[in-house]
């Protein structure tokens, strides 16, 4: 269209279109720079820890010092983290999700200060929930259940996997809601209709109809979650991960290593930050690569859902 | 015809009332309390780090009973002969915090970030550390004549009012005979940072939001869009690593300053994690720009340049306005790049090369060596709840101010 233009106009457009060109490309050099720089970090970490990564590497303990060994204990114990997560998140965050877009009506001021709330914990600094899983899971409820069931004596009401645990699902709830939510969306209003037209009630539509139809974007959350769960280090900086254990968790009142706080104090605190540098690339790598696969996995199935709802 | 009017006229007021069924009462009634559940969550959230800063607030009866107890212990030493191994755990324990966190924090580990433990050992060093953990030792050992440490210990414990009034110095000393929480250069540490950072992720983000959505074919759009969001899942403390070991030394070798760890670096990096936030969003915000805008411009001979940028741009504002706070509220908070690249040092100096400590950093750093219930506890609460109310109030400008005025703008006014 443009060049049909400068036909008609000429010599007084070549001006802005020398602009236009100029403007065009500086947006163009903003998205290539953005992914150029997305790409060297992949690059270099990748370089750097492909000597270190290997299936030794993740199955085993770190040895000497943690200068030495593998990562196995951190990525338990992430793992640990983010299904005690998830069974707390899950839930919570689809129901959540059943009734923004099923039961509240559209001008309901109650739903709007759920969406809002929604919204902020997605906002509120991760460090935030740190302090809060301090304040409230170990000072007041562990401490709490400790002097009712314990006689006072010192297990819930110190740093765990449970409430680092719970912390963590504090934060990501926002991100199963929303993308619980999306999905529910996409199921057609002819469905729940016909559902309800042939006597079923509401309850019974949503258990039988709405909530098979959105499996998909409850996993899609659920992945979504997870990535963001793994890769998290601020909540739990204080509500239960440990420098180094020998032994992996045993109860939810352990306390558990984890793969994220394992690079930051191997590369902030370690006692030879230099000859662990390769472990510190790979575990890094390591951590990338389950969060960047989770995402792709999740950005996969969300765009079905979405050429679904076309 | 005829034959449907009898059951027409069977509609009662009665039968077509809804049927009162227990279960379908009970699950709405617990699907609505829960979703309840997440408001609760912000109010406990606020209510909770708030009430461990409240010793802060009140020189009650607590605060007081505090100081006899600290007089007492603080005088115990006295009648040892004021030996200095027992001055130090009783008055600013370190040895308490142990005792009650066990190997949990990794104590001792977690004391501080010196910048400049790799690389390059320049004279920087000595500015880098502050102050702050250096003398607790000194002091702490020296044999301060008894009477004198304990008027000191009862003057801190004597709480809110000294508390308070150290806050808008200039100094963060917590740990020390003499503790000064000011939170003036952390405020201003973080300030830094936060510009540095949105001057970079600013632009680029809303440059390349704008590309997307206006210039973009469809087909590169699919392709550039997940990329650029796929930035978002990379986590803070991976982006925090990578600007600690490659970033900082290669903008050191570039630029040539001391310190390898500073506000720049660190504004660099929060650059990288407040781009996807302020991509998407202003994305969102260009794309939902009426169709009718784009024609009508174009239909007036525009070029498409002069409609995205006269345009496009404009109508979306307070989109994009939106996006630029939400990514302050995410550099404003964001912990694990700035303890990793900022160097944590809270230096009051405009100098964007020199370290900086954020209130973020600060507490989580810090918190690990607090003990329950101390003045530096309760300030690090206190902290937190700032920031908590600061990135509350960013999210409810960005939702209710900027909302209305989008939705002004497309309907017509």
């Amino acid at each position: 269209m443009n060049e049909s233009e400068s036909h008609f106009f000429s010599s007084k457009k070549s001006n802005s279109e020398v602009k236009g060109k100029i403007f065009i490309g500086i947006t163009q050099l903003a998205v290539i720079l953005i992914i150029a720089i997305l790409f060297i970090i992949l690059g270099i970490i990748i370089y750097q820890g492909r000597t270190k990564f290997s299936w030794e590497f993740i199955s085993t303990f770190p040895t000497n010092g943690m200068t030495e060994g593998g990562i196995f204990p951190a990525l338990i114990g992430t793992f640990i983290l983010v299904v005690v997560m998830s069974i707390a998140a899950v839930p919570f965050g689809t129901i959540t999700a059943l009734y923004l877009t099923e039961y509240a009506s559209e001008n309901s001021k109650f739903a709007a200060a759920v969406r809002f709330s929604v919204r902020t914990l997605a906002v509120v600094p991760s460090i935030i929930f740190g302090l809060f899983g301090l304040g409230f899971f170990i000072q007041f409820l562990g401490a709490g259940a400790d002097t009712v069931f314990n006689d006072g004596q010192l297990r819930w009401g110190q740093p765990n996997i449970l409430w680092a645990s719970l912390t963590m699902s504090l934060l990501t709830l926002p991100v199963i809601i929303v993308s619980v939510e999306e999905s529910l969306k996409t199921i057609p209003r002819e469905l729940r209709e016909a559902s309800l037209a042939l006597g079923a009630t509401k309850w019974q539509t949503i258990k039988k109809v709405v909530l098979p139809g959105s499996v998909s974007g409850i996993m899609t959350g659920t992945i979504l979650a997870v990535s963001r769960g793994a890769g998290e280090v601020a909540p739990i900086l204080f509500t239960g991960a440990a420098y180094y254990l020998a032994t992996l968790p045993g109860s939810l009142s352990d306390q558990f290593m984890n793969l994220g706080y394992h690079v930051y104090i191997m590369s902030t605190q370690s006692s030879d930050v230099e000859k662990t540098m390769p472990i510190q690339f790979a575990t890094t790598l390591v951590l990338l690569i389950l969060t960047l696969s989770l995402n792709v996995v999740a950005v996969i199935i969300r765009s079905r859902i979405r050429r679904r709802a076309k | 015809m005829d034959s449907q009017l009898p059951i027409k006229q069977s509609f009662t007021k009665e039968s077509l009332k809804k049927k009162f069924r227990l279960s379908e009462f009970l699950a709405e009634k617990i699907i609505s309390s829960i979703a309840f559940l997440s408001i609760a969550i912000i109010f406990l959230i606020f209510i909770f780090v708030f009430k461990e800063s409240l010793p802060l607030f009140s020189l009650g009866s607590d605060a007081k009973a505090k100081t006899e107890a600290q007089a007492t212990t603080a005088n115990k030493p006295e009648s040892y002969g004021a030996s200095s191994e027992e001055l130090k755990p009783e008055v600013y324990g370190a040895e308490t915090t142990e005792d009650l966190k066990p190997e949990s924090y990794g104590a001792e580990t977690t004391q501080e970030l010196k910048p400049e433990t790799y690389g390059s050992e320049t004279a920087a060093n000595d500015d880098l550390k502050p102050e702050s953990y250096g003398d607790t030792p000194k002091e702490d050992l020296s044999v301060a004549p008894a009477d004198e440490m304990m008027n000191e210990a009862s003057q801190n414990q004597e709480g809110s009012d000294k508390t308070w009034s150290t806050f808008f110095s200039t100094e963060w000393v917590p740990v020390s005979d003499n503790p000064r929480f000011g939170l003036m250069g952390l405020l201003i540490g973080t300030l830094k940072v936060t510009i540095i950072a949105m001057l970079i992720a600013g632009p680029l983000a809303v440059l390349a939001a704008l590309f997307t959505s206006c210039f973009a074919s469809k087909r590169v759009k699919e392709i550039i869009k997940p990329i650029i969001e796929m930035l978002a899942a990379f986590p803070s403390v991976v982006i925090g690593f990578f600007a600690l070991m490659v970033l900082a030394s290669f903008f050191q070798d570039v630029f040539g300053y001391d310190s390898r760890l500073n506000a720049f670096i660190g504004g660099v990096a929060m650059a990288l994690a407040a781009i996807p936030i302020i991509y998407t969003i202003s994305e969102d915000a260009l794309a939902s720009v009426p169709k009718t805008y784009t024609e009508a411009s174009l239909a007036l001979g525009a070029s498409k340049w002069q409609t995205a940028f006269f345009v496009v741009l404009p109508a979306a504002t307070p989109g994009i306005f939106a996006a630029l706070l939400l990514g302050v509220g995410r550099v404003f908070g964001e912990t694990m790049i700035a303890l990793m690249a900022t160097g944590n040092a809270a230096l009051l100096s405009a100098n964007p090369f020199e370290s900086v400590r954020t209130f973020a950093a600060t507490i989580g750093s810090e918190m690990a060596e607090t003990v329950f219930g101390e003045t530096h506890y309760s300030v690090l609460f206190f902290i937190g709840s700032l920031l908590f109310i600061f990135s509350f109030a960013l999210n409810a400008v960005a939702e209710f101010y900027v909302k209305g005025k989008l939705l002004k703008k497309f309907q017509g006014k």
